[in-house]
């Protein structure tokens, strides 16, 4: 098994296929390398190009940029809370605009006109090893803002309403990373894989309004991975009394 | 792979799928059952209600989404293929 049993001009579905990249005794995925690094360095352009030349009335991608930035500071002050949302709001930030502009970028940028030796070029959260990293991330974290702003306090939580609740909280532990990654990559596959299946069975019109539900999908994964993360955060931060 | 560990593969991935279809299904009917009373009570709350009803929807789709994740390991990455 491996390939869908069809071609497709713009995007052929090569589900477990990859161009590798040896690197000592590690074998990487290359194409999901090569679209962060492209997602990354779109992004970076934005911010570069927006924040230089300032303006007291924001015009054009400044303007952009305050909306975002004023986006991302609501999506935060709501989830963490009034205290310690400032430390927090590059991170979730971050996280926000690197899934939403990675799965856009899968889905709009015709990544078929590249060649690769093996695999195909598409939106890195469709690899799973890039969901479970920011998962990960995200773990740690949640981890890292409990301790450092409360300290060995920050184990109070587990035993909150009462100690009954700890094994499910350890449990919780686990399970927060694993339905955070499962979802994004689940959700981004699942949608090129409706679009293949379509495209498959009709090639013409059909597919285009299946499009679009997948970009607006996307658009919403990024936006419950990013208040998800920050919702963790959140009650890791939270002082019970 | 044999075949019948292919067979077995490829009706698990399709229960996989379709059972878990059936909790979301509901859960998304009454949700929506919610939003509209709600809309019909209160017009002018239609914005708000309908952010949080896309929210909710997409938290109980990635319920099925979890299935098709297992059928997908299935299908390309089983891992009884021997």
């Amino acid at each position: 098994m491996g390939t869908l049993p069809f071609v497709f001009p713009f995007a052929e579905l090569e589900v477990g296929q990859h161009l590798y990249w040896q690197l000592g005794n590690l074998r990487l995925h290359g194409q999901v390398f090569m679209t962060s690094w492209i997602v990354i360095g779109a992004l970076l352009a934005l911010v570069v190009v927006g924040t230089r030349k300032m303006e007291r009335d924001p015009k054009g991608v400044q303007n952009l940029l305050e909306f975002l930035w004023d986006y991302i500071r609501d999506l935060a002050r709501t989830q963490i809370g009034e205290k310690a949302y400032r430390d927090w709001m590059p991170f979730i930030g971050t996280l926000f605009l690197f899934i939403f502009v990675s799965n856009w970028g899968g889905a709009l940028v015709p990544w078929r006109l590249i060649k690769l030796p093996s695999g195909e070029l598409g939106a890195p959260t469709a690899d799973i090893n890039t969901t479970v990293a920011l998962a990960l991330l995200v773990s740690l974290s949640y981890f890292y803002a409990g301790l450092s702003r409360k300290g060995l306090r920050y184990f109070e939580y587990y035993v909150h309403p009462t100690p009954i609740m700890l094994p499910f909280k350890i449990v919780e532990d686990f399970t927060k990373p694993l339905s955070l990654s499962f979802r994004l990559f689940g959700n981004i596959l699942a949608d090129e894989l409706v679009v293949a299946v379509l495209v498959f069975l009709v090639p013409l019109v059909l597919p285009v309004p299946v499009m679009f539900l997948g970009l607006f999908t996307s658009a919403i994964q990024a936006l419950i991975f990013a208040t998800l993360a920050a919702y963790y955060i959140g009650e890791a931060v939270e002082e019970h009394h | 792979m044999d075949s019948i560990t292919t067979a077995a593969s490829v009706v698990a991935a399709g229960l996989a799928v379709g059972l878990g279809a059936i909790g979301p299904g509901i859960g998304q009917g009454s949700a929506a059952q919610g939003a509209v009373e709600g809309i019909a009570r209160q017009p002018e709350a239609e914005g708000k209600i309908r952010g949080t009803l896309l929210l909710s929807f997409a938290f109980m789709e990635s319920l099925t989404i979890y299935g098709l994740v297992v059928a997908l390991v299935l299908l390309f990455a089983n891992p009884f293929a021997g």
